[in-house]
């Protein structure tokens, strides 16, 4: 449980990252929080030769809030984004979230735009980059791009993302007045990588339904959107009955689980459909979430 | 007169070091200087070994040895030894130190790389190139019973023990008893999961052509006697110490561990200190697993829920080697009559080679399944009967002691309960569960869409078994008390414990005493930490030794005051005239008086010396049969096993769409006899509950049929947090020991042992179907409704009354 030998680099900013990568390309892993890639390089299952460390870069720390979305830098923590309450205020699925990725120390020290760049299929973030149709901002020593959730994420563990480019920050996209999130998850044991979860935002306008949308953890390959509002536009809020009705065949034509040592694929199914159901008349139920404009960031 | 702090709820000793990071574990041993071991392990669970190649390996700076099977010098290359020689085995296999012609586990050692440090050390490992060829992996208890494959190719049929027990006339009473049931279970695969692993260092003494090897053990005398053997050194040559341990649970009482031999041999051989600290993944693969079998059980009994026969049989994986003998199946085969007047009972057994990691005890070793057995049984009779579960079992309680059970124990001698309360235990647990009122919260749960259960369990647990431990008591002249002995300490609360008795015995301040365990310097005689009997033992035995030193100490401040001994008495650390304090001398002086000098290194000891007090120029300066010091040996030895025993009982809510299963609540009733701390016993409970949970619903060693252990880590093998565990509520009674002086009985293991039971009990409530299979996971639950709800699962004969509404406001209510 030792590393293979490599070099740490630390990066002074953000060009010199970029150089660095330009330099040791696919023989480098950017490291921010580590959560992830340390236990990985413990167990030999990668062995780089070089760290770029860019968890200290102040020009990738801050959390903006913008009138459209909230805007991740790419050394935020997960601790941070959880506990800030602007981000709370316009965006409250990423705090609903959140608290389901792992523990407190391990989201004191990762970062949501790693989780995001590590794109597993398991994680919670990626899940709501893609509910809100976020973008993630890539740079390399050639330029810059962004890149849309439901392009940048290609297979379990695999974005499309060149050896040398680095994700500056990722934007949340921001939900139209009236809308409803939650999110729930259920995972052996608190902290666990879930064996099903699901996001959704419902928006109505007074007690019609105008969209639903909904993402999935641990049940798909790729952070899919199901994107029911054609569906159920027009259903009235209190017809919970076909709502549920219609949550529960969509979800079950869009989830692919696959079974392993904690829980069977049928049981994934089975419950990814009863947690999106229950979630369903949960915010069927529940008053919209006050509309909050731009507010200022850290 | 100073307060007994014999049952004192005395905070632990070792705590503030402890929880401060300044524990001394054997990692942290380490100079710059010593080199680390790294172990090249199998990646098959079965196969020959054709050829190695360690060139690769050696030519990485930094390496200063590749050993492989042939290195090992003389008796470090033959088996490891068979520690527990038993009649039921028929074919004893132990491994090697490093595997010799083949392989019989993922992580088995094949190589040793001795390196300037870890790092390098993984590095060279990684490079040593094994060549096998692959044979077929026996996996699971109903593979190796097959026996299509054998795991030693000289053991056919994978047998390596077999035995039968027979108490009265099974067959008998079983065609005579108005009812029969038969049932099959199966528990499955946990770990100790110590939060330090195996560790070694060995310092080799070039000069004096001795060692001193540093280890996690839980026992350093075993640990000494069989290093001493594998190297054939003089046994005055090894010492064994255990610094700080992280925990054990059972799984660091095996030795000598190859990764021991090895580098004990390496540190000789190289003249180096050489250290080992197991990593996570290689304790998965490389140390300890238990708790495995298939069970059957036929139960006769009567229309009143007495039990007429019970008739068992199991088959326990004990993985690829059992060099810790039969303990854990012997142990399942004498527990299993638990609190219960069982008068016919007859445990058929089958201890099975399996191509897996080998299975020695864990916390409770075996005792768990044996209680699994029998509380199903309890369940599945009260069902059949249409009665309260806790009416039948009450119904069966051995009301008189010493009850004998006519079955042989692990220390080779008969089981006898020798006290205990078991309708008083029962009617505490019942009132502090709410056991009568569950009913109604049942139907007020129903009402809410919820779905609730209610389980119980009881069993006893034979501790303290012998043969020996020892104390070695001494006062200095400053007046600090030592004890020392020689079982070991994984976090257990010795340093206190033991305190409380020596202060209370020497009426000495309880921060005077310093308890010292498990150094074989000081304490060669010595058995070892293991089946809940470090108080019982070790506590009696420095209660011993303090009883005798006491005496030296009145009978030196006699000769002094010239009083009679017997009129003495020691207050705060001073012997006094009883009933006169002026006349007194403290027990440091005593001290200083009891060790006549020539030399005067301290104003202590000035006194001490020919011209430092007056001398009695009749008898000579140590009195015929005098020892110098105030110092004591003494050792305890019980006549047999004593009995403690509890019962558990636990809510848990099943969600009736999801599976999901929560533990609302657990509570304990425990009778350990008398106990010394209650807080001690409090945390003992509540840990041991904690592991029980453990193996009720989450940990379990999932490999595959290749044997390959898929979930060798804590991110896989879920091992709960404190989120997972409820709040334990308990309960306690003191029915004291006859065994020995102190009434105590063990208490480390029993928390553990009734979790499976008492969790299947709850859950089985709750479903209102059979739950034979543990531990369960809420996919698997769901399975079982499937197949309940398809009609290939039985329903119980008398499931739990709900009302009718149940289902239907349940299922209004989650869609509203």
């Amino acid at each position: 449980m030792k590393p293979a030998a490599f070099a740490y680099n630390r990066a002074a900013s953000v060009d010199h990252c970029l150089e660095l990568l330009t330099q040791h390309g696919a023989e480098a892993k950017l490291l921010a929080g580590g959560q992830s890639l340390i236990p990985v390089l413990n167990m030999r299952l990668a062995a780089p030769a070089h760290l770029i460390d860019i968890s200290r870069l102040s020009e990738l720390s801050s959390i903006e809030i913008t009138d459209s979305c909230v805007r991740v830098g790419a050394a935020v923590t997960h601790a941070e984004l959880e506990t800030d309450d602007s981000a709370h205020a316009a965006l409250p699925i990423l705090r609903q979230a959140l608290v389901n990725v792992a523990h407190p120390a391990i989201r004191n020290r990762g970062t949501t735009v790693g989780s995001i760049a590590h794109a597993d299929p398991n994680g919670e973030m990626p899940a709501i980059l893609a509910l809100t149709g976020g973008t993630a901002h890539a740079v390399s020593s050639s330029g810059s791009r962004q890149i849309d959730a439901a392009e940048l994420f290609i297979g379990p563990l695999e974005t499309c993302l060149e050896t040398d480019e680095l994700i500056t920050h990722v934007d949340f996209n921001r939900f139209p007045p009236g809308t409803r999130t939650g999110f729930t998850e259920l995972a052996r044991r608190s902290g666990d990588y879930a064996l099903a979860g699901v996001a959704m935002a419902l928006t109505a306008e007074e007690s019609t339904i105008t969209g639903l949308r909904l993402s999935f953890v641990s049940v798909t390959d790729l952070p899919e959107v199901l994107d029911m509002s054609e569906r159920v536009t027009g259903m009235e809020l209190k017809a919970t009955t076909d709502l549920c009705a219609a949550v529960t065949e969509a979800v079950e034509a869009t989830i692919d689980p696959a079974g392993d040592i904690h829980a069977t694929a049928d049981y994934r199914r089975h419950i990814t459909k009863v947690m999106a159901r229950r979630l369903a008349v949960e915010l069927s139920c529940r008053p919209p979430q006050p509309p909050s404009v731009g507010q200022p960031g850290r | 007169m100073t307060t007994r702090m014999f049952g004192q709820k005395i905070a632990r000793k070792e705590d503030p070091r402890l929880v401060t990071g300044n524990g001394s574990y054997v990692d942290d041993l380490s100079s710059p200087h010593t080199l680390a071991a790294a172990f090249v392990r199998s990646p098959h669970a079965h196969a020959k070994i054709l050829d190695i190649d360690v060139s690769g390996a050696l030519d990485i700076d930094g390496v200063y040895a590749v050993w492989t099977h042939e290195d090992l010098p003389g008796a470090a290359g033959e088996r490891l030894p068979m520690l527990l020689p038993h009649p039921s085995l028929l074919a004893p296999k132990t491994g090697y130190a490093l595997a010799k012609d083949d392989v019989n586990h993922v992580g088995e050692p094949i190589a040793m790389v001795i390196a300037a440090n870890r790092y390098i050390a993984e590095d060279a490992a990684s490079a040593v190139h094994v060549d096998y060829e692959y044979l077929p992996a026996v996996v699971g208890v109903a593979t190796s019973r097959e026996a299509e494959h054998a795991v030693h190719a000289d053991v056919a049929d994978n047998i390596a023990a077999h035995s039968i027990d027979e108490v009265g006339a099974v067959d008998e009473a079983m065609a005579g008893a108005p009812h029969v049931l038969e049932i099959d279970l199966d528990i499955e695969r946990s770990a100790c999961m110590p939060m330090e692993g195996k560790g070694v260092l060995a310092r080799w003494d070039r000069h004096e052509e001795s060692m001193i090897v540093y280890s996690s053990t839980q026992t350093s005398t075993g640990l000494r006697a069989a290093l001493a053997a594998k190297l054939e050194m003089p046994l005055t040559k090894m010492e064994v110490i255990t610094p700080d341990v992280g925990g054990g649970f059972g799984v660091k009482i095996n030795h000598p561990w190859p990764e021991e031999v090895c580098v004990a041999a390496a540190a000789r051989a190289l003249d180096r200190e050489i250290a080992w600290t197991e990593d996570r993944r290689e304790h998965f693969v490389s140390s300890a697993h238990e708790r495995q079998q298939l069970q059957q059980v036929r139960i006769g009994f009567d229309d009143e829920g007495k039990i007429h026969a019970l008739d068992v049989k199991f088959w326990h994986d004990n993985g690829a080697y059992l060099p810790y003998g039969v303990i854990p199946p012997l142990n399942t085969a004498t527990h299993v009559l638990g609190p219960y007047v069982i008068r016919n009972y007859r445990c058929e057994w089958w201890s099975l080679y399996t191509n897996t990691v080998i299975v020695t005890p864990y916390r409770g070793a075996g005792r768990p399944q044996g209680v699994y057995m029998m509380e199903r049984a309890m369940d599945a009779v009260a069902d059949a009967l249409g009665r309260d579960r806790t009416e039948v079992r009450e119904t069966n309680f051995v009301r008189e002691f010493p009850h004998p059970i006519g079955l042989v124990l692990q220390d080779g001698r008969e089981g006898i309960y020798d006290s205990g309360d078991f309708p008083a235990s029962m009617t505490k647990l019942k009132e502090l569960i709410g056991w009568d009122d569950f009913a109604a919260y049942r139907a007020q749960a129903a009402a809410e869409g919820r779905r609730v259960g209610i389980g119980v369990a009881c069993y006893v647990e034979g501790t303290g078994a012998g043969p020996y431990e020892g104390g070695h008591i001494e006062v200095e002249t400053s007046g600090r008390v030592n004890v020392w002995t020689g079982l070991t300490t994984q976090g257990q609360a010795h340093a206190t414990v033991f305190a409380q008795i020596v202060a209370d015995e020497l009426g000495v301040p309880i921060d005077r005493v310093n308890v010292v365990t498990g150094d074989t310097r000081k304490t060669p005689y010595s058995v070892g930490t293991w089946g809940s009997r470090g108080a019982v033992m070790s506590g009696n035995a420095v209660h011993l030794t303090a009883k005798k030193l006491k005496q030296k100490a009145l009978t030196i401040a006699g000769r002094s005051l010239e009083v009679d001994p017997a009129d003495l008495e020691i207050v705060d650390g001073i012997v006094q005239v009883k009933g006169d304090p002026s006349a007194s001398i403290p027990l440091e002086v005593i001290s200083v008086m009891s060790n006549p000098l020539r030399y005067a290194f301290d104003d202590a000891a000035k006194a001490a010396t020919q011209f430092g007090m007056p001398s009695d120029e009749s008898k000579p300066p140590m009195l015929p049969g005098d020892s110098p010091g105030l110092e004591e040996r003494d050792f305890f030895s019980p006549q047999r096993t004593t009995f403690a025993s509890g019962m558990h009982a636990a809510i848990v809510e099943t969600d009736p769409e999801t599976a999901d299963i929560t533990v609302l609540r657990y509570c304990v009733v425990h009778d350990c006899g008398k106990m010394i701390n209650p807080l001690v016993v409090e945390g003992q409970v509540l840990g041991g509950v904690a592991q029980g949970i453990a193996g009720a619903l989450y940990e379990k060693m999932a490999y595959d049929e290749t044997g390959q252990l898929l979930n060798a880590s804590f991110m896989d093998f879920l091992m709960p947090f404190a989120t997972e565990i409820p709040h334990v509520e308990t309960d306690h009674l003191e029915t004291p020991s006859p065994l020995n002086p102190l009434g105590i009985k063990g208490a480390g293991e029993a928390g553990t042992i009734p979790g499976a039971s008492v969790i299947a009990s709850a859950i089985e409530d709750a479903e209102g179907f059979p739950i034979t299979r543990m531990p369960i996971s809420p996919s698997e639950l769901w399975e079982l409704r499937e197949k309940h709800a398809a009609g290939h699962w039985p329903s119980l004969q008398h499931p739990a009354r709900v009302p009718e509404t149940d289902d239907a406001r349940a299922e209004e209510k989650v869609t509203r």
